[in-house]
């Protein structure tokens, strides 16, 4: 019998907390075949967000540090300074990263840390309840914004991957989509190339990850697929959006 | 004897840290600490070790719990306005069991307030400042060879207890110069790193968190950490006195005012007032005990600080007698005189 599909050793056999169709144990699975394919598993240092993805060091089989909402890439600053042989990504989410945790993954780019870091980008504070992201569209309706983002009052969403770009330290920034298989391998490419910018001493890397929430935009699974192509991707530009690695 | 070198408090502190071994520097520039962040700047470099300067407090204190999650000796510095920044990170390093320095020269608040000595963070320092239950091992020097010796004790500390250390300073002690001798960079020590995060060879995988979601395990690990903190409160209280022994008048002061009591001590001896010093070092754990012991002994006592009056709501606590106790204390800035406190201690007898 020929083995054909098996859980990553990075991953432990435990069963995620996620909602049905929710984008983090997908991303989790990439992050882990990908940490299996490079043979890397005992040198990662992960360090998991406060927000959904809290519980990350349940399911990974590695070395896992929870870090304070949004502190996530100074947490990853301190364990690469003191460990610069170790693999070290920051797994946050755009609450986490985009609002409270502006500065610090600003400043960790600009200083082309090398550590990776890989966003996930579900465009609401899923941990919370639903509330508005600073990466909501405009018009959708989260519990803070009962009657549809407005831009008047809140904003437009913050494309994290084009704000960074203009900083020389962040080496690589790519944009994928959890919507359809060939959008998750190239998700899982960009992963791939994240470490591997690392491993070989590059520097700062991120990849976002454009990720379905059902729970909160009150869609089911495969609806919530197909607003992702229909709606999140007309904002939101899918592919490399820098590489100065090359 | 070892040979003295001559510098100021924020250089002592920092020397004294590079000796103990810590190769992990992280901070943001405040007045009036920046010696520090210059010092280091260099010294760093010179040992191998890591300084950065950070975006933020709230980044400094969250790269020195990257740094202390591997096991490695780490440190932050900073004045007032941004150790109330640290308040978040300090309660997660407390909540994760994580070894590390945190050190506050000090300076007037509230507020952006200004930039002169103060002793006003007592309260936030030794009664909490972040949330939860959870405590910090205190040393306030008095001297520049006790910033030395207590920096260098509080990284061993530090690391014994997996606790973070606080050394908490003013502004004068920052600045003022006074020879000190420094520990051999030989005689350095290491953590135990058998609970860190350093990749998972050839072991189960780790994680350091401080959410314990389960029933129950909240508690549990809340009942640890004061079982620890209980330890250390019966091992590691340290004080000083000076002609406390058969003193009518107690002057209690911790810091820059432990120094100034003691010149208040003499004068007063001088005129014929059996006078006395009791100087908490550790302000946590509070030396309680002894001082309660004292007390009974003394007719009146003085608490004197360079506040509104923080430490002696703990000394009226511990006092025999509360109604004995007087209190003398300047703020924003303001420093107490030797003499203004030989007048007040003779003006209220
Ligand atoms: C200092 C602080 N403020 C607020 C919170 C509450 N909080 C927890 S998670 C979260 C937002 C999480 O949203 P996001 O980062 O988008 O991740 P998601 O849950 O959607 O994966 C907030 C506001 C907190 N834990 N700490």
């Amino acid at each position: 019998m020929r083995e054909i599909y098996k859980k990553p050793e990075a991953l432990k056999d435990n069963i995620t907390h996620y909602c049905p169709g929710c984008g983090h144990g997908i991303v989790h699975r990439l992050i882990a075949e990908v940490i299996d394919e490079l043979k890397i598993r005992e040198q990662v240092i992960g360090v998991a967000p406060v927000g959904c993805a809290v519980l990350a060091y349940n399911y990974f089989n590695f070395d896992v540090a929870e870090a304070a909402h949004g502190r996530t890439p100074a947490v990853a600053t301190g364990i690469k300074r003191a460990l610069p042989d170790n693999i070290v990504f920051s797994y946050q989410g755009d609450g986490d990263l985009a609002a409270i945790g502006t500065a610090e993954i600003v400043h960790a780019a600009n200083r082309s840390e090398n550590i990776s870091v890989f966003f996930v980008n579900n465009t609401v504070y899923g941990m919370t309840g639903g509330q508005m992201a600073p990466t909501t569209l405009e018009g959708q309706k989260t519990l803070t914004t009962p009657s549809g983002r407005e831009k008047k009052t809140t904003g437009s969403p913050i494309k994290v991957c084009e704000l960074l770009s203009v900083l020389e330290g962040a080496r690589y920034l790519y944009r994928g989509a959890l919507s359809t298989p060939s959008n998750i391998l190239k998700v899982k490419k960009a992963i791939k190339d994240s470490f591997q910018i690392q491993i070989t001493k590059k520097g700062f890397s991120l990849v976002e990850i454009i990720s379905p929430c059902p729970t909160y935009w009150g869609l089911t699974p495969l609806e919530s697929l197909q607003y992702i192509d229909n709606n999140l991707l007309k904002v939101f530009a899918l592919g490399e959006i820098k590489n100065t690695v090359r | 004897m070892k040979e003295k070198q001559l510098v100021c408090g924020n250089v002592a502190l920092s020397e004294a840290a590079i000796r103990a071994g810590c190769r992990f520097y992280f901070g943001y520039p405040i007045t009036p600490q920046n010696e520090v962040t210059s010092y280091m700047s260099l010294r760093m470099n010179e040992v191998g070790g890591v300084f950065l300067q950070a975006e933020s407090e709230l980044a400094s204190i969250n790269m020195v719990f990257g740094a202390a999650l591997t096991g490695a000796k780490a440190m932050t510095t900073s004045s007032s306005p941004g150790i109330s920044l640290m308040q978040e990170g300090i309660s997660y390093l407390a909540g994760c069991e994580l070894p590390a320095v945190v050190v506050n020269v000090m300076r007037g608040g509230p507020g952006l307030g200004n930039i002169a000595p103060s002793q006003s963070d007592y309260f936030q320092a030794v009664k909490g400042g972040g949330h939860g239950d959870y405590r910090l091992l205190v040393f306030a020097p008095s001297t520049l060879q006790e910033i030395v010796d207590y920096t260098y004790m509080a990284f061993l500390k530090a690391g014994e207890y997996r606790m973070q250390v606080m050394i908490l300073m003013d502004g004068l002690m920052g600045q003022m110069m006074e020879p000190v001798s420094f520990p051999e960079m030989s005689e350095s020590f290491s953590y135990r790193n058998d609970w860190a995060l350093t990749g998972c060879k050839k072991r189960e995988p780790r994680s350091i968190k401080s959410l314990f979601l389960e029933e129950g395990v909240l508690e549990r690990h809340n009942k640890s950490l004061q079982k620890k903190y209980g330890e250390i409160r019966e091992k590691e209280i340290l004080y000083d006195t000076f002609l406390a022994d058969d003193a009518d008048v107690l002057l209690t002061a911790f810091g820059f005012c432990g120094r100034l009591c003691k010149k208040a001590v003499e004068e007063l001896r001088g005129m014929g007032i059996k006078a006395g010093l009791f100087r908490p070092i550790t302000l946590w754990p509070f030396p309680g005990e002894v001082f309660t012991g004292l007390s009974k002994k003394s007719r009146k006592i003085f608490c004197v600080e360079m506040n509104a009056g923080q430490m002696v709501e703990d000394i009226m606590f511990y006092a025999d007698n509360k109604n004995k106790v007087g209190f003398i204390g300047r703020t924003g800035g303001g420093i107490p005189s030797v003499s203004e406190i030989v007048k007040a201690v003779t003006g209220k007898r």
